[in-house]
């Protein structure tokens, strides 16, 4: 079972993020439930949502409290609440930011951790550019599709299909392509490096 | 048809294919996302004939259910915690008056405090109302119980509850096999009622009874969910024929077989359960999991047939009969009433508190070895209670408890990050 955390805030897609995740797992055949951290959420207010994803039916109903993945929707979180409680030492961060892990301070955190599974992507930038909102949710699901290769850019799409119509699909799969691109030539360099 | 989609949402469409001809509600969390789903496919006209009623209240949304089933309409309502509780009296009446009505109750704690999370508060409130209750475990089964509901409740013309854990279930998006508008025609016949109000055949619905009826009155009420103890299982068995799988009935067991403890519960919280029951089964652990679908009518029969091997039971419940323990404990052990078997409670998550996998394997094994207190309150923070009780003990002012316990609580969440 592979297990996702979101953190973001409210008014930022953050449960939306998990739903659209737990479809393109569907949408691959796989099992997956997504569910909120059930707060009365206000705009703004830390929120937190969970995916998991297996081959198999899942049955476990607790909160992701060790999870595979952490994708952080809003960097002001890390220093507000501990999003990274629980993280699996060989887990994946995908965080949204204009800037680097280290200029964030998280230098010491990611030294500790694989840094083939460690990636940033200004998504309220693509999100802007290609949808004329500041929300990052879909990019970031996009390039965590290509930093984990957990799900498919396809099946990315296929969620956004079938949650939006018309010009907000439409960009919302150039802001998942640009996204998903820059993380994939993001790890590339990586690799090479 | 297989998709991945919201509880709430699945659960709309499938009393969407049971072809309601009234549908009144009043949105409360969590059972807002159904109803207003349901809204949503009769105002495109995807629903109909079909009325959708808005209401003031819940009070009215059951008055309303009332009318529309006594004129001979199929009607549904949906609530949860304190909308159930502001509805109590019609509860009542429709059950009472014998209204084949079916509701979900998106279960949620009642307060105060106030609190929006899940437990079985509310529905279990309403045990002794004459209506039936049937828990959902999966999403799946929350949108096969709806079908199955409808016909239960016209069978017998009386009403029934179906319950799901507020937002655990109604707001998980999960795999779940919508059945074909076909398929449930063919298990659910067009609803023929027993008594109606026609302008053309005048009766009266609702009389007053006196002392030298009313008791014949109950207890055919009683009668009727005993017969619906005969009549579920059957239907379970005639819906596995007709849509392929196993959904409903009085009881499930899992692992059962040779388990000397067994862990007893209703709802979402059996799927964590029977991980951890897999878990310490290959450890070697003889445990097993009985789940309770009905509530009302309590199968004491079934009940007492899975336990009687045992050696020990575990009532796991997210409900709490305050001054006495826990409420579906006291059922269950009604249900082994002279067998000698040795029961604990456990309360847990009240309130929405989760139940992980890790509190549940300590509970386990403490149960095994009979460890446990006759009743037990799941990662309760014991230090927050004493502290207040302490704060009582030492001023006569001490003020209101909630706030007081919250207080405490961010003093040593904040203590933690330093």
């Amino acid at each position: 079972m592979f297990q996702i955390r979101i953190h973001g805030r409210g008014g930022q897609g953050v449960v939306t993020a998990t739903e659209m995740l737990s479809v393109a797992a569907f949408e691959e055949g796989k099992h997956a439930q997504a569910f909120p951290s059930f707060g009365s959420e206000r705009t703004g207010a830390p929120v937190v949502s969970f995916c998991r994803i297996d081959d198999k039916e899942i049955r476990l109903r607790e909160p992701i409290m060790e999870p595979d993945a952490l994708i952080i929707q809003d960097p002001t979180l890390l220093h507000q609440i501990d999003v990274f409680s629980g993280l699996k030492q060989d887990g994946y961060v995908l965080l949204n930011t204009s800037h680097s892990f280290e200029v964030l301070g998280l230098g010491e955190l990611i030294r500790k951790m694989k840094p083939e599974r460690l990636c940033t992507l200004p998504a309220t930038e693509l999100g802007l550019k290609n949808v004329g909102r500041p929300i990052p949710n879909v990019p970031l699901i996009a390039g965590f599709a290509a930093l984990s290769g957990t799900i498919k850019l396809g099946s990315v799409v296929k969620a956004i299909n079938e949650k939006f119509s018309g010009k907000v699909a439409e960009g919302n799969i150039a802001a998942a392509t640009e996204a998903y691109n820059i993380v994939k030539k993001e790890m590339e360099e990586r690799v090479h490096a | 048809m297989l998709k991945q989609t919201e509880g709430s949402k699945a659960v709309a469409e499938a009393v969407a294919l049971c072809r309601p001809e009234v549908i009144c509600a009043y949105p409360i969390s969590p059972q807002t996302h159904i109803v207003e789903a349901l809204g949503a496919m009769v105002k495109s006209g995807k629903l109909t004939p079909c009325e959708f009623i808005n209401v003031e209240s819940e009070f009215a949304a059951m008055s309303v259910a009332i009318g529309s089933s006594s004129a001979g309409a199929r009607s549904y309502t949906a609530t949860a915690s304190q909308g159930l509780l502001f509805m109590v009296e019609a509860v009542y009446n429709a059950s009472g008056l014998g209204l084949p009505i079916v509701m979900t109750v998106a279960n949620r704690a009642i307060g105060a405090p106030i609190n929006i999370w899940n437990d079985h508060s509310d529905s279990l409130s309403q045990r002794d109302s004459g209506w039936m209750q049937l828990f959902a475990e999966t999403n799946q089964e929350a949108v096969d119980l709806h079908i199955q509901a409808f016909k239960l409740a016209e069978e017998l013309s009386m009403p029934v509850m179906v319950c799901m854990d507020g937002f655990i279930l109604t707001h998980a998006f999960e795999r779940v096999d919508i059945p074909s508008q076909e398929q449930v025609d063919a298990y659910l016949p067009p609803y023929e009622p027993r008594q109606v109000l026609d302008p053309n055949e005048p009766i009266s619905i609702g009389a007053m009874v006196g002392p030298e009826a009313f008791m014949e009155v109950r207890y055919l009420a009683h009668a009727k969910q005993m017969q619906a103890l005969e009549r579920i299982p059957q239907l379970a068995e005639e819906f596995k024929q007709q849509f392929g799988r196993d959904s409903g009935g009085l009881i499930r067991t899992y692992r059962i077989e040779d388990a000397e403890t067994v862990i007893i519960a209703m709802g979402s919280v059996l799927g964590t359960i029977k991980d951890t029951v897999d878990e310490m089964r290959e450890e070697g652990h003889k445990i097993g999991v009985l789940g309770i679908i009905s509530f009302r009518p309590f199968p004491l029969e079934e009940v007492r047939a899975a336990l009687i091997h045992c050696k020990r039971f575990l009532v796991l419940e997210k409900s709490l009969a305050v001054g006495m323990g826990g409420i579906v404990a006291t059922n269950v052990r009604m249900a082994v009433t002279g067998s000698g078997l040795k029961g604990f409670t456990a309360i847990a998550g009240l309130g929405g508190r989760s139940i992980p996998k890790a509190s549940l394997h300590k509970l386990f094994r403490e149960a095994e070895k009979e460890e446990l207190e006759p009743v037990t309150f799941v990662d309760l923070d014991h230090d927050a209670v004493n502290k207040q009780l302490e704060r009582e003990r030492q001023t006569r002012h001490s003020g209101p408890i909630a706030e007081n316990i919250l207080y405490d609580k961010g003093i040593a969440s904040a203590a933690k990050f330093g």
